[in-house]
Parts: C-alpha cells; sequence; structure tokens
C-alpha cells in the first residue's frame, strides 16, 4: 500500500519492511490488506473452476472433462468461493474497517490475527494440492455428505484437515472482532451509536463462534468413519447418514447468513452517505439483524425437505423458514425509506449498492418458494436452487464486497479510483451476472438438477445462454483487478471525508490512512 | 485440444446468435415454468408454486417500483435536498412487519394442507420398491396373494438406454440431437396403472440418490439403511421421465427414470409377462444383461428373460458378457477395459486379476472390495456374471482363452 510514502508522525517504534512487515504484520490494516488480496486470488481460483463447469455445460454431450472431474470442479468452487473468497474478503473488510470505525488503535489481539490470516494460505495450499493426486480432489459436493464422501480418494484427509484449519482460522478472526468491538470502542460510543457495518459483523462473529465447531464436529466424525472404525453415519453400524446432513446444516444455514450480515452492513453504510439522508430505522435495523441471527438456527432442515423428516418437522422449519422473510423485509424497507426524499448521485459505491438490493431481492422472493415445503419438494437440488444462492451470494454478498471496496479503496491508497472504468465494470457486471443466473431459474423449473456434467437436449438453450453470461461476466472481473490496482499506484488524490455525505470516525483520518490511527481516543458525542 | 477448440468455436458463434435471438424468440417453446404434471399432489403444488410466485411478483413491483421512483426523484443532480427529519416511525416498522406476517400466514395454510396430504401414504393399490445403485435404479413390485395386481414379487434394474449411453461419453463424435430422449431413456420402464395409488419405497444400495418424476410431483431421497415413502397417483396415461436428483459420484447425471402410465388392462397383461401374476409361482430373475440385449429399449415391454443355467458356448458368453459389462460395469471400468485414474477406477485390460487367479476374479465380483466403489454384483445372474468374467478374461488383449459357466458361479456363491 502506498501509505508507507506518507510522512508517519508515529515511527516510534521500527516496523519491519520486506517480505517480513507481512509475515510477521500485527497492523490490522496490513493484515486487512492481506486478506482482501487473498480473497482477490482465491476468487480467481473459484472463478477458473466456474468457467470450466460453464465450458462443460455450454451445449449438451461432454466435450471437455470427464464427469468426474466435473464433480471435482463443482465441489472444489464452492470451497473456494466460500471460505477462500467471499469470508476471507469480509473478514479483511472488517480488519480494516472496524477499528477505523470505532476509534481503535488496532484490534485487541493483534498476534492472533497474524495467526487467523496466515493459517489460510495454508489450508488452501492443503486443499488446492489435491488437484494434483490419485483419484483427484473431493468430488462429493461441497456439502460432503456422506456416504459418497467416504469414496474421495487420497484427498479426505485433506479435505477434512483444510476445512478444520479454515475454521480455526475464521473462530480466531470472529474472537478477535468481538473482542475489539466490545473493549475497545472510543469513549461516547455507546453499542447503539456504533456504525451498522460493526453491528453486523458483531452479530456474524458470534454465528461464526458457534457455527464453526459445529462443522469441525461434523467432518472431525467423517474422520473417525473412516480411518478408526466409528460408525456414525454409517447405517451398516447402526449410524444414520442423515445425521450429518442435520449436524451439517446446523452449521451451514448460520453460514449463509455468516455470507450475507456483513453485506447487509455494507449497505447500510453505503446508502445513506450516497442519499446524503441518515439511515431510516437504525434501532429496528439493528433489531433485524438479530432476529434474522437468531432465526438462523432454527431453519436448518429447509436444506433437506426431502430427506423424508416427520410431518411435524416439516412443517416446524416451513413456517420458521417463512419467518425469516420478516426481519429481511424489515431491511429492504428501511433502504428503501432511507432513499425516499434523499439527495442521490450514483458513484460506483451506490451502482453496486443498488445491484445488491435489487438482485438480492430477487434472491430473497426465489427463497420465499423454496421455503414452501411442497414447492421445495419440485425444486429441490434443481437449477432452481442454483440461480437462488447465486442470486444471494453473487449479486448479493460479491457486490457488496466490491460495493465496499470502491467505497473504501479511496481512504486505503488516498487516491481516487477510475469512476469511469468503475460504472463501466459495474454494468458489465450487473448485466451479465442476469444473463448468466436468471435462465438457471427456468432450466430448474423445467426439470434440470443440478451438479450434472451433461443434461437432456430440452435444457440446451438456456444453458448456452448462461454459459455466455458467465464467460462476460468472469471477464469483467479483470477490469475489477485493473481498477484497483491502478488506484493503488496512483490518481487523483482523495480528501480526507472522500465522500461528500460520508459520516463516522473512519472518515476524521487522513487519506491514505496512517499507518497508526487513533493512538489517541477520539472522543464520540 | 485443438479439435475440441474447433468444434467449440463454430458452436460459441451458434450461441451468441441463439443468444441475440432469445427475446424475440417464441418463448412458449421454452420451458420457462414447472410442469404441473399429472398427479392431484403435482397439480396442487403447481397451485402453490404459481401463488406464491405472484405474491412475489407483487411484492416486487411495490419494493421496485418505489426503489425507481426514488432514483429518478431524488437525485441530487435534479437539485434534491435531503429530508433529513424522516429518521425513523415506529408506526411505518409495524406496518410493513405485520402486513408481510399476513401474507405469510395466508401462504402457510395452504402449503400445510398440501404437505399433509404428501404425506398421507397410507392405503396404496400397488407397491413398488426402489433402490438407488451406483448408477441404475432396481425396481421390485411388492406382491401378496390377494393383491388386485401384483401376486408375485418381480423386480428388474432400469438403466440408462445404450444409445444415450453411448452418446454421452466424452468426445464420443454422436450428435446428441440425434438420440431420442438423450439422457432420459432407459433399458426398462417402470409401469403403473392409471388412477391407482402408487406407493414408492425407496432405499438405496451405497451412497445417497434421489427419485424424482417432475410430472409426478417431487422427489423423495433414497438412502442406504433407511426406507423413504412416497405415492402418487396419475391420471394420465402417458410416459413420465425424470432422473436422479441427489449427488451420487461420477455418473450421477446418467441415471434416468422413465414411468409409464397404463391402463389397468394393459398393466395387468404387463404383470403377467413379468411373471408377477400366477399365484405361488417362482420368482423370475430379470436380469439386466439380457435386458439390454434383448429389449427393444424405450418400449417398456419385453426385456426379462429367465436366468440361464444350462452350459453357454464361448461365443455366447462374449456376446452377453459385452452387453452386460457396458450396462453393469462400463461406468467405471470404461469401456475399452482401460479404468480412469482420476476416478481411482483400475483398467481390467491386462490386470493381474482378470488375467490371473479365475477364482480371485470370481470372488472380486460376487463379493467386490469393501472400503472401495467396487461394490458385490452378487445380485446379477449366474449367467451374467459368468459372462461378464469370460469377456473380460478375453476382450481388449486379455486373450487368456479361459471361459467359465453359470453353474459355477452358482457353485461359488
Ligand atoms: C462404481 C464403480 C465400479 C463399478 C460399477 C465396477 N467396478 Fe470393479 N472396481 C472398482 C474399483 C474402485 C476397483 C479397485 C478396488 C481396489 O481398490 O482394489 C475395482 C476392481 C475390480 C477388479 C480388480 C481389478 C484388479 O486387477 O485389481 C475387477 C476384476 C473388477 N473390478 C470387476 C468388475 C466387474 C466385473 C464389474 C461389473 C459387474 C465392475 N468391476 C464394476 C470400481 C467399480
Ligand atoms: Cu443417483
Amino acid at each position: 500500500m502506498s501509505h508507507t510514502a506518507e510522512a508517519h508522525h508515529d515511527d516510534h517504534h521500527d516496523a519491519p519492511t520486506g517480505i517480513k512487515r507481512w509475515l510477521f504484520a500485527t497492523n490490522h490494516k496490513d493484515i486487512g490488506t492481506m486478506y482482501l488480496v487473498f480473497s482477490l486470488v482465491l476468487f480467481f481460483i473459484g472463478g477458473a473452476m466456474a468457467m470450466v463447469i460453464r465450458a462443460e455445460l455450454f451445449q449438451p454431450g461432454l466435450q471437455f472433462v470427464d464427469p468426474g472431474f466435473f464433480n471435482q470442479m463443482t465441489t472444489m468452487h464452492a470451497l473456494m468461493m466460500i471460505f477462500g473468497a467471499v469470508m476471507p474478503a469480509f473478514v479483511g473488510l472488517a480488519n480494516w474497517m472496524v477499528p477505523l470505525m470505532v476509534g481503535a488503535p488496532d484490534m485487541a489481539l493483534p498476534r492472533m490475527n497474524n495467526w487467523s490470516f496466515w493459517i489460510l494460505p495454508v489450508a488452501f495450499s492443503l486443499l488446492l494440492s489435491t488437484l494434483f493426486m490419485p483419484g483427484g480432489s473431493p468430488a462429493g459436493g461441497w456439502t460432503m455428505y456422506p456416504p459418497l464422501v467416504m469414496q474421495t480418494g487420497d484427498a479426505f484427509p485433506f479435505l477434512i484437515f483444510s476445512v478444520h484449519l479454515m475454521g480455526m482460522s475464521s473462530i480466531m478472526g470472529a474472537i478477535n472482532i468481538v473482542v475489539t468491538i466490545m473493549n475497545m470502542r472510543a469513549p461516547g460510543m455507546s453499542l447503539l451509536k456504533m456504525p451498522l457495518f460493526v453491528w453486523t459483523w458483531l452479530i456474524t462473529a458470534y454465528l461464526l463462534i458457534l457455527a464453526m465447531p459445529v462443522l469441525a464436529g461434523a467432518v472431525t466424525m467423517l474422520l473417525t468413519d473412516e480411518y478408526f472404525g466409528t460408525s456414525f453415519f454409517n447405517a451398516g453400524g447402526g449410524g444414520d447418514p442423515l445425521m450429518f446432513q442435520h449436524v451439517f446444516w446446523f452449521f451451514g444455514h448460520p453460514e449463509v447468513y455468516i455470507m450475507i450480515l456483513p453485506a447487509f452492513g455494507i449497505v447500510s453504510q453505503i446508502i445513506p452517505t450516497f442519499a446524503r439522508k441518515p439511515l431510516f430505522g437504525y434501532d429496528s435495523m439493528v433489531y433485524a439483524t438479530a432476529s434474522i441471527a437468531f432465526l438462523s438456527f432454527i431453519v436448518w432442515a429447509h436444506h433437506m425437505f426431502t430427506v423424508g423428516m416427520p410431518l411435524a418437522g416439516q412443517l416446524f422449519f416451513m413456517f420458521s423458514t417463512m419467518l425469516i422473510a420478516v426481519p429481511t423485509g424489515v431491511k429492504v424497507f428501511n433502504w428503501m425509506t432511507t432513499m425516499w426524499k434523499g439527495s442521490m448521485t450514483f458513484e460506483t459505491p451506490m451502482l453496486f449498492a443498488f445491484g445488491f438490493l435489487f438482485l438480492f431481492t430477487i434472491g430473497g422472493f426465489s427463497g420465499l418458494m423454496l421455503g414452501i415445503t411442497p414447492a421445495d419438494f419440485q425444486y429441490h437440488d434443481t437449477y432452481f436452487v442454483v440461480a437462488h444462492f447465486h442470486y444471494v451470494l453473487v449479486p448479493g454478498a460479491v457486490f457488496a464486497i466490491m460495493a465496499g471496496v470502491y467505497f473504501w479503496l479511496p481512504k486505503w491508497t488516498g487516491h481516487m479510483y477510475n469512476e469511469k472504468l468503475g460504472k463501466l465494470h459495474f454494468w458489465l457486471s450487473a448485466i451479465f451476472v442476469n444473463v448468466t443466473f436468471f435462465p438457471q431459474h427456468f432450466v430448474g423449473l423445467a426439470g434440470m438438477p443440478r451438479r450434472i456434467p451433461d443434461y437432456a437436449t430440452q435444457f440446451a438453450d438456456f444453458n448456452m445462454i448462461s454459459s455466455i453470461g458467465a464467460f462476460v461476466f468472469g471477464a469483467s472481473q479483470l477490469l475489477f483487478v485493473y481498477i484497483v490496482w491502478s488506484c493503488v499506484r496512483g490518481g487523483e488524490k482523495a480528501t480526507q471525508q472522500v465522500w461528500e455525505g460520508a459520516e463516522g470516525l473512519e472518515w476524521t483520518v487522513p487519506s491514505p490512512a496512517p499507518h497508526h490511527t487513533f493512538e489517541v481516543a477520539p472522543e464520540v458525542k | 485440444m485443438r479439435e475440441r477448440f474447433r468444434r467449440f468455436i463454430p458452436s460459441a458463434v451458434r450461441g451468441v446468435i441463439v443468444f441475440l435471438l432469445a427475446i424475440p424468440a417464441a418463448l412458449a417453446d421454452w420451458e420457462v415454468n414447472l410442469m404441473e404434471g399429472v398427479t392431484p399432489i403435482s397439480r396442487d403444488t403447481f397451485e402453490l408454486h404459481m401463488i406464491i410466485f405472484w405474491v412475489c411478483v407483487v411484492i416486487a413491483v411495490v419494493v421496485f417500483g418505489v426503489i425507481i421512483y426514488s432514483l429518478y426523484a431524488f437525485r441530487h443532480s435534479r437539485g434534491a435536498v435531503p429530508d433529513t427529519s424522516m429518521l425513523h416511525s415506529t408506526k411505518m416498522e409495524i406496518v410493513w412487519t405485520i402486513i408481510p406476517i399476513g401474507i405469510l400466514v395466508a401462504m402457510a395454510i395452504p402449503a400445510a394442507e398440501t404437505l399433509i396430504r404428501i404425506e398421507d401414504t397410507r392405503s396404496p393399490d400397488l407397491t413398488i420398491k426402489v433402490t438407488g445403485y451406483q448408477w441404475k435404479w432396481h425396481y421390485e413390485y411388492l406382491g401378496a396373494p390377494d393383491d388386485a395386481f401384483v401376486k408375485n414379487n418381480f423386480g428388474f434394474f432400469s438403466n440408462i438406454d445404450a444409445a444415450s449411453n453411448a452418446a454421452r461419453q466424452v468426445d464420443s463424435g454422436i450428435d446428441v440431437y440425434e438420440i431420442e430422449h438423450y439422457l432420459r431413456n432407459v433399458d426398462k420402464r417402470v409401469v403403473v396403472p392409471v388412477n391407482r395409488k402408487v406407493r414408492i419405497l425407496l432405499t438405496s444400495n451405497d451412497v445417497l440418490h434421489a427419485w424424482w418424476v417432475p410430472e409426478l410431483g417431487g422427489k423423495r431421497d433414497a438412502i442406504p439403511g433407511f426406507v423413504n415413502e412416497m405415492w402418487f397417483l396419475a391420471e394420465e396415461p402417458g410416459v413420465y421421465r425424470g432422473q436422479c436428483a441427489e449427488l451420487c459420484g461420477r455418473d450421477h447425471g446418467f441415471m434416468p427414470i422413465v414411468v409409464e402410465v397404463q391402463s389397468e388392462d394393459d398393466f395387468a397383461r404387463w404383470v403377467t409377462e413379468q411373471g408377477g401374476a400366477a399365484g405361488g409361482g417362482p420368482e423370475v430373475v430379470v436380469d439386466a444383461g439380457g435386458a439390454m440385449t434383448t429389449a427393444d429399449s424405450g418400449d417398456g415391454g419385453a426385456g426379462s428373460s429367465a436366468a440361464v443355467d444350462m452350459d453357454m458356448s464361448f461365443d455366447e458368453l462374449m456376446t452377453r458378457g459385452e452387453a452386460a459389462y457396458l450396462t453393469n460395469c462400463s461406468a467405471c471400468h470404461q469401456p475399452n477395459g482401460q479404468g480412469l485414474e482420476v476416478g481411482g477406477f483400475p483398467a481390467l485390460a491386462g490386470s493381474a486379476i482378470a488375467t490371473g487367479d479365475l477364482a480371485a476374479h470370481v470372488d472380486q465380483v460376487l463379493n467386490g472390495k469393501p472400503g472401495t466403489a467396487m461394490a458385490s454384483f452378487a445380485y446379477l445372474s449366474d449367467a451374467d456374471i459368468a459372462a461378464i468374467i469370460t469377456y473380460e478374461r478375453n476382450a481388449w488383449g486379455n486373450d487368456t482363452g479361459e471361459m467359465i459357466q453359470p453353474a459355477d458361479i452358482k457353485a461359488a456363491r
């Protein structure tokens, strides 16, 4: 980052330079940067796998890959994107922005912060190395359902171990964020004065601490089933393969909100800034976030309606799932009202926030449909589901991350990014994300199952459109890299406040933010 | 690779054209919605789907309408001045909490009613036990002496049809558009009577699968060690197609389901042909290999042949063995016997077992190898196993010259 060039008012201890600066980093800004760069790299690795998938699905018949390799690609694509791209990106943003937003000099536990980052490259190197093993990568889906996952070859222990490492990293990161927010707020910053991004991250951190150990437990039971003769999930030994699904989704559904609550937070920072009007219904936004977090622990079995649960169970999970629409609706209505009678401009962050608002809501609608159990019996495991979760994750989570990057990039680098190119990046992304994923609703409803490398000919046309959309969407993201890169290198100088409507402590430090900020705690009125 | 690329370019061009034509093209030809189906449940489900869809559309019109209006009306460039007095309204928060709850309750009631009916699997007219295998389905019609249709149990495997199977190989060179019902056709169909409640008992022999025919209503998972239930009552004769819907390994995309709904008379006749009508007779073994060679695929009728246990000639064994091998083994060991390294499936051409000790070979096929994808194939008929082993020991340059008879398999069991 270019702020090394800036005059340091605070160079009282000799900071290591070169590779050591990064290896032994304890500064929240350095670690935040590393998280963000890491997640960008993984976004492209996972994206390359998506390109393989879409190339094979471009037309019916098998043209490029073996069906077994196709399954490896779908499995690895999901693991890379969820654990490697989206989650680290949010942790990176939290590292950079939470201390700045609450007026803290750094994260509460800087050495642990270093660990929680550096575990990640190790975990993903292990997982990616399985691509070169006999038998290949895990191919049983990112959900790792037994008994199929037991047929994984040499990659099996690597899969389990890397999931453990990712979980440790997330838990450490989450503890750090909780402690920072709880103990290091500037005087006067009461909980209900915190920016929404901080609130959503606080709640997300608790979700992580509660959910990740459950995943660790589930995969440990897989490990002992494979190597130590237990039968947790083996019906032949008195176990139950369905128990894995229950345990997995007890982690998995909160995980969904782990990937979307911080996105809500980012959007709640951006919309008021560019509408030049404070967020409407701040309190109810906080309560809505907390309700979503609570509900996320009692809806898990809606991912497994077709396993043959008792009727009472199906009814319970149908009703609780439908309930989630209520607090989610509250959020959308509050954003809507924030814009009402505002004074809006449409810089790139705002465009991405709008993209989020529209397209995430579409994903919410298909989610509501999926919650209707009888209808889910038709939708389940089809491309309708694929369309649904890509709508909430790509124009949902990923657009929010990009909105956040454009929003804070001037604060990080001290330069404005190229606004024209930023807008071009938005429009390319927004158009082609729809070209990619909208047709998937249609093929799903028409009966195309997910996770298949080849399909009946009646699905061909929409799949071709979807593949073209994916290729252009993928290529457009190179533009993003270029924009960020050139913004780091130089550009118009950013002011301290950067955006006309920006409010909050992070905009009271110089741009670029110096290496150390808020060594003297600011006073919040 | 270059060859693939050359084929990719024209299809990319075609793709762009399809894309450009997509919007004006008659969308009627393009399946964009759920199928209404032919059962009471599938119709109710379709109705629920349409209601919730329109609810979403109405909410979308309101929400997106307000946002789009704001985008237009409250722009800085049009001189809009922010009204910062509007920061909170408990009344509005209550309104937009209560209204969605009302809508959801209104949705939940019909959904719960349908769900209760879906789960009512009592008093069926016919029960079929469906077992998922990697990667085919086994159907067993459960009979009883006083049953209206089926007096004896009978069963058969249903594999992907040979034409689709050949065309779906990587770089097969076959135009899949030439194949009728590509990937949605089987060598032997499930047949059921019209207007009768058919109960499906679902289980699996290996990993999870899911049995799904969209026009008959929803899907259910097939789980090893557990039995799941579902039911349907098809109101219109016809042929309905679906496929496995739960990831089950390499060939998950290639285990289709075809259900043929027939009139009661036709169905009774079909049951008789299958040997399920006569009371107390011996159970008829319908072997998959025979089905491959004799069934007119897609016909759904014939295809059964009684177990052969007299001595077979070398040529008979080889012909039958090739067909049965392609049906049962080639998914993993590949049609050319070369196996597949990425999947961990060993080559049989030149393999130690397939060219070495005959007893070990028989043992591998009858008992499988626990802990690997090589399952036991003991459920195949003696004749099929003998034929497959003979074939494996003499195909692809394995020329051992050895053969084995069905009677030897019987003895080895
Ligand atoms: C689901 C995939 C699958 C199917 C289907 C399958 N096999 Fe196998 N087969 C395997 C695997 C995996 C092995 C290696 C087992 C091991 O690790 O030793 C194997 C090993 C074998 C071997 C031993 C090869 C050697 O030299 O080690 C023979 C013989 C064999 N299979 C025969 C058959 C026959 C005959 C059929 C069809 C009736 C069949 N297999 C179907 C997966 C399969
Ligand atoms: Cu299957």
